[in-house]
């Protein structure tokens, strides 16, 4: 199943086969995703590369059990997630997601925030829950925010904890949409050190989902390039530069070359979802 | 975030930062606005009743009239805060309003919010509630009477309704206002549905909640006032009616700022509270710049 030999056997390799997903919206039929395929190997960072409103979010909403899909089948480590029969996966802390505006809890401090999923799931005693929540803050260089609201640390901090309090729940595949999107340029660049420094660390499954190309290649081991509404896999384009990656990558050539064809394939699809965005409002 | 690690200014704490606090407020012009803007009202009030005694309004008691009254040991017209009834007449109120208030918040914040959480609840419950609210307190007040045995009962029947419907509709609405996103990160994190309703509708509906609470309590007091205006042996609404009935103006309007000043300081409390249970929203707020 997983091309990537060096990483058969890891958990949480996704298998998205023919996903179609309509959506009827009073009335009006909605393709968001057509006929969709991808493979994504255990212990793989997979990049979502597409034009805005193409449907990448509907494919992660179903992959985490949000929506339901319409057709297809999706398969996490050989078990079914959906598909016929079963068209809306069971939420599970196996598949967690980080969300594109941020879904801390505001009304719980950063740790008691962390500390939640193992404490409902009832797998630590909350005081347990709250220890080790405190420890992978603390690893994550937010030890000294341990005792504040998510309304008062900065957007990356935030971010930063939201992964931790996914990644304490050891899920196999970690659901990423947008995560770094409002943020400048260089809080994302510590934003990517930090998750890949996790990625080393966890080698946990990545489906990130983004518009930023550079981000696409520096993160991945994998672009999918995706077309405009309705999605479907254009391209997959590797990434054979080797780990840990360094900021310094992305000034070498490889890194250019890499940049060159993906932009290549996103740049039609960005032009058609334009125009057809201007279709639209004439 | 203000890092200040490395300078030497350090930001103020406990007993400094409430001179720091004090020291600012009157530094700006807003205490000194609201007394001259306190002053003004009651100059005015003094000119049309006492100064220039300007046509209808020489049938009202002035400002100088009242205090006379108000803080006299011997009133002339009977109510000061030297004697017992004043305080009977603002216990009562008070007690009913406590009691009107408490059952009002204890059914409306747990209904509004199942409303909110449940599709089929709210499906049951809120047509009849929107059938109710709009139905003016006044137009209960025989109900009440036939339904209710004694004084007491009516009275914190009207009280309770008003506020209940306020307090109601605004958990419900509370419910509503929270993002989609903390559901599913929820759902993700492997809540049960308890779990949500614990940690997600009852922090997140909070703000909402206890904006309900502070309308609710307001109107509690008016529906109150009416009630015992209609029927009552005691309370500031009574003692209202029951002077200008007697022809003593000044008790009126005795009664009448007392209320506001009550008024005032009951939502002061709810506030207060708020603030205590959500200090995530205040300190978000700050943030902010608010």
């Amino acid at each position: 199943m997983a091309k990537n030999t060096s990483k058969v056997g890891k958990k949480g390799a996704l298998s998205i086969k023919n996903v179609t997903k309509i959506y009827d919206p009073s009335g009006v039929n909605v393709m968001a995703v057509d006929d969709c395929s991808m493979e994504i190997a255990g212990g793989e960072v997979c990049m979502i590369v597409g034009p805005s409103g193409c449907g990448k979010t509907t494919l992660l909403n179903g992959i985490a059990g949000f929506h339901s899909i319409t057709e297809g089948t999706i398969h996490l480590d050989g078990e079914l997630l959906c598909g016929p029969g079963k068209p809306k996966a069971d939420q599970s802390a196996e598949r967690m997601v980080v969300f594109q505006h941020g879904a801390l809890f505001p009304w719980k401090t950063l740790q008691e925030n962390v500390a939640y999923g193992p404490t409902v799931q009832k797998v630590l005693s909350p005081a347990q829950a709250t220890e080790k929540a405190g420890q992978m803050l603390a690893e994550a260089g937010l030890g000294n925010f341990l005792k504040k609201y998510p309304g008062e640390v900065s957007s990356g901090m935030a971010r930063r904890a939201e992964i931790v309090r996914a990644l304490i729940n050891n899920p196999k595949v970690l659901l990423l949409d947008e995560p770094y999107r409002a943020m400048d340029a260089l809080t994302k660049q510590i934003m990517h050190e930090s998750l890949l420094e996790t990625y080393d660390r966890t080698g946990v499954t990545i489906f990130f989902i983004t518009h930023d190309l550079e981000e696409a290649i520096f993160l991945g081991d994998k672009v999918h390039i995706v077309t405009t509404r309705p999605c479907q896999l254009k391209k997959t384009v590797e990434v054979k530069i080797p780990r840990p990656r360094s900021y310094e990558t992305q000034s070498s050539e490889k890194f250019r070359k890499l940049l060159e064809e993906v932009n290549d394939a996103v740049h039609e699809e960005a032009v058609k979802a334009f125009k057809a965005g201007e279709r639209e409002m004439a | 975030m203000n890092s200040t690690a490395e300078s030497n200014t350090v930001a103020p704490e406990g007993f400094n930062l409430f001179l720091y606090r004090t020291k600012k407020h009157f530094s700006g012009p807003d205490p000194y606005l609201t007394v001259a803007g306190v002053f003004l009202w009651l100059f005015a009030y003094w000119v049309l009743c006492e100064g220039l005694q300007i046509w209808r309004f020489t049938k009202l008691p002035g400002p100088v009239a009242i205090s006379k009254d108000w803080f006299s040991t011997t009133p002339f017209q009977g109510i000061s805060i030297f004697t017992q009834e004043y305080y009977d007449h603002i216990y009562v109120s008070c007690k009913r309003i406590l009691i009107a208030f408490g059952i009002a918040t204890g059914l409306g914040v747990p209904l509004g919010l199942f409303m909110g959480w449940s599709r089929s609840i709210r499906d049951y419950i809120f047509p009849i509630i929107e059938l109710l609210r709009p139905i003016p307190i006044l137009a209960w007040v025989p109900l009440s009477i036939l339904l209710l045995p004694g004084f007491e009962g009516p009275v914190i029947f009207l009280a309770t309704l008003a506020s209940f419907f306020v307090t109601t509709l605004n958990a419900m609405l509370g419910v509503d206002s929270i993002d989609e996103e903390y559901f599913r990160a929820a759902g993700c994190l492997g809540s049960s549905r308890w779990d949500v309703f614990k940690n997600v509708v009852v922090p997140g509906a909070l703000p909402f909640i206890f904006t309900g609470l502070q309308i609710s309590i307001g109107v509690a007091w008016f529906s109150l006032v009416a009630a015992e205006m209609v029927s009552g042996d005691l309370g500031l609404g009574y003692l209202i009616v029951d002077a200008y009935m007697n022809n003593v103006t000044v008790p009126m309007v005795i009664a009448m700022i007392t209320l506001g000043f009550i008024g005032y300081f009951s939502s002061a409390c709810v506030r207060a509270l708020g603030n205590r249970l959500m200090a995530w929203h205040v300190k978000e707020l700050a943030q902010q710049g608010r």
